[in-house]
């Protein structure tokens, strides 16, 4: 990187690198609304727009559903838009989740990922966007804060791309990535904007071409509008390495769809997502030096699923352990679990798969959490209960 | 400043609101939407909620509006409108778009009810758009199911009438007084049997700075049970028979704008629908009793809130007026 286009080195919160990266982007619109822990976010944009750093407009909503629903509105102006939740805020959303990818709105989201209600509790685990999981997002996952910041940029440009023109979400655990004050290489404001440039959508609100958007359909034309969302998917896996490689160039920073440590050489692999990553790296890297054989790839982009990337990173490996940090109640495993299997038997593969819940509610996963995860045999599983429920109290 | 107006024939010929849409014969939303867009700019932005009009009208391959229109959901008309505010502002900042009107049709159940909480906070945060609620008085969509806009005794699917209920128990809530209390610059009522006092209203509405709500009876044919041909005539009566009484609240004084000084009896306008034919027999007489109270009192309220709030401004306000 050049002298001009590395700004400088600060300490960010997860939440204040998402607020920058938003500023530096250009957005014309930003909706939100309060939500524990993604606050920070709404407050650190009003910061802005007080002190005049910010030109766009901050819609201080009266509910998530108007975040998403005024996001909407000024997505179909032609606007770049943002908006930041998290948990309840994005169940209440829920409904405009699938708005915005039906209608082909390219909103960029931050969830603060933290586990819902019932019992209320303010703390991590992916059960929120899980929950989301089938809506028409894009997906990623960050596990520091300099990746939040950098993906949050990038995530302008991949949903706005005309092959795209899909809603994406970047998420982070709550308070773990939200709150958690980080070492970030900021971009320049100059080379961000340049990056991202200017959304230049086919189809707007504009007198000019009166156009009817968000008709009714009829069976005899639903199917044909959800098919073209799963092909923007498809599209989405080559932008997304597209605008790696771009980002890379600018920055020199690329994280990849997924982070395959040492799965070449593995006889064990744990497949992982979020800030568990680095934790179970570390885990992996002291057992190596050990002599063990065990391997972690993380999962940063998870809808579009890289399925031909997991599938070769995951070739060599005796056995595999997935790790979900969500519940799927009444099914068989967690969803990083399914997709994995499903990954796995469709590329003709057909070692054991371990799947394994941790982290529910903001409990913490330690290093040594980590080496005895990587240790597990694969007959911890009751019969009765396919995930292993690691960490829960008896 | 905005320009009255005073006949039909300034009236624009071209239609906002194409013919062929699958509203029914007779139903009063299409009527709305043509008087209400004929009084607007021809660059007005359409936001719709789901509802009667919004299926009828843009069913994917046909689409009877001739102006930019966006509906996405039922509850959220008000806060995508408020968006699409928001984004011509900042793309206008750029000279990437320029700033539009916006109107905004919602029915009674988007509005009053399910819709309520978007348009209260779109309204307090001051983006400019009309809003229009075409009131036909309960879920028709759906099949004729009470909402918070349903007159008290009204025979509904979800409000029965037998022996132990007259119709819907509760009165109507009252509307633009929830929208009033927000200190919008501009309320009002309307009937497409006025035609003229609608328009008016749409032209003063567009004019100011702010959010404005323009509150329209739509009558519903289906529900309210009546002959599709006398749409213009049940709104004529409504008003009337005090029923529905037109009037405008510009920056918190409240203008009474077709006094009616010797109302029909409520009767005329009830006994014209199905859906209070109950009403006539004797077991459900005191609810007819009821409801004729909430019509007389609605009324002897707005004279007084148009004289105190009359009294109250006259002095400390600047009415903005027509180009005569």
């Amino acid at each position: 990187m050049t002298q001009l286009e590395m700004a400088r080195v600060v300490a960010l919160q997860g939440d204040e690198a998402v607020a920058e990266a938003v500023r530096q982007c250009d957005v014309d619109v930003v909706a939100a609304y309060p939500i524990t822990p993604q606050t920070i976010i709404v407050e650190k944009l009003a910061e802005f727009v007080a002190a005049g750093r910010f030109g766009g407009e901050f819609i201080p909503v009266e509910s998530e559903h108007s975040a998403l629903s005024a996001c909407l509105g000024a997505s179909a102006t032609g606007a770049r838009v943002f908006t930041a939740t998290s948990s309840q805020g994005l169940a209440y959303m829920h409904e405009m989740l699938y708005n915005a990818s039906g209608m082909r709105m390219p909103v960029v989201m931050a969830v603060a990922n933290r586990a819902l209600s019932a019992p209320l509790v303010l703390n991590a685990d992916h059960g929120d966007m899980m929950g989301s999981r089938d809506s028409g997002w894009i997906q990623v996952y960050a596990e520091n804060v300099e990746e939040i910041y950098d993906r949050t940029i990038q995530l302008f440009r991949l949903s706005e791309d005309p092959r795209v023109m899909l809603p994406s979400a970047i998420n982070f655990e709550g308070f773990i990535l939200s709150h958690d004050k980080e070492r970030v290489r900021l971009i320049n404001d100059e080379t961000v904007r340049r990056f991202v440039g200017r959304p230049a959508p086919k189809h707007r609100l504009d007198p000019k071409e009166p156009l009817t958007f968000g008709a009714i359909a009829n069976p005899d034309n639903y199917y044909e509008f959800r098919m073209q969302q799963a092909e923007a998917m498809r599209h989405a896996l080559t932008v997304f390495d597209e605008t790696e490689s771009e980002f890379e160039a600018l920055s020199g920073r690329r994280y990849g769809a997924v982070d395959a440590y040492n799965t070449d050489d593995a006889d064990k692999v744990a497949v992982v997502n979020g800030c568990a990553a680095g934790t179970m790296r570390a885990a992996a890297r002291g057992m190596n030096s050990g002599g063990e054989r065990v391997g972690v790839l993380a999962i940063k982009l998870y809808r579009p699923f890289p399925t031909g990337e997991v599938a070769s990173h995951l070739r060599r490996a005796k056995s595999v352990v997935t790790m979900d940090r969500s519940m799927s109640l009444g099914a068989p495993s967690g969803p990083i679990a399914e997709d994995v299997k499903s990954t796995l038997r469709g590329a003709g593969m057909n070692q054991p798969v371990t799947s394994l819940v941790y982290g529910i509610g903001g409990r913490d996963l330690s290093v040594e959490d980590g080496r005895k995860i990587l240790s597990l045999n694969g007959k911890e599983a009751s019969p009765d209960d396919t995930s292993v429920m690691y960490g829960v109290k008896e | 400043m905005y320009d009255l107006v005073k006949g039909l024939k300034e009236l624009p010929t071209e239609e906002p609101l194409s013919p062929g849409h699958r509203l029914c014969p007779g139903c009063g939303a299409s009527i709305v939407v043509r008087q209400v867009l004929l009084a607007a700019p021809k660059d007005t932005v359409i936001v719709n909620a789901t509802g009667c009009l919004e299926v009828s009208t843009a069913l994917y391959g046909f689409s009877a509006w001739n102006r930019p229109w966006i509906h996405s959901a039922f509850e959220n008309a008000a806060a995508v409108a408020s968006g699409i505010e928001a984004g011509f502002k900042a793309l206008g900042r750029r000279g990437e778009a320029e700033e539009h009107p916006i109107v905004v049709f919602g029915g009674d159940g988007g509005t009053y009810d399910i819709g309520f909480q978007a348009l209260s906070g779109a309204i307090e945060r001051g983006h400019k758009f009309l809003y229009v609620c075409y009131d036909n008085e309960a879920y028709m969509n759906t099949g004729i199911q009470r909402s918070g806009g349903t007159p008290r005794g009204a025979w509904t699917t979800t409000t029965q009438v037998g022996s132990a209920q007259s119709g819907k128990p509760e009165a109507r809530k009252d509307l633009v007084s929830i929208v009033v209390a927000h200190r919008v610059p501009y309320a009002a009522t309307a009937s497409v049997s006025h035609w003229r006092d609608l328009m008016n209203k749409v032209r003063k509405a567009l004019s100011m700075d702010g959010p404005t709500f323009l509150h329209v009876m739509a009558p519903c044919t289906r529900g309210w049970r009546f002959d599709p041909s006398k749409t213009i005539r049940m709104s004529r009566l409504a008003v009337e028979t005090r029923f529905f009484p037109l009037y405008e609240v510009e920056g918190g004084v409240y203008r009474i704008t077709v006094p009616v000084l010797s109302p029909k009896p409520v009767e005329e306008y009830l006994k014209l629908q199905g859906r209070y034919s109950h009403l006539f027999l004797p077991q459900h007489a005191p609810q007819l009793m009821a409801l004729r109270r909430d019509v007389e009192d609605d009324y002897r309220r707005l004279e007084k809130l148009a004289k105190l709030t009359g009294q109250l401004y006259a002095s400390t306000r600047e009415v903005a007026s027509p180009q005569a």
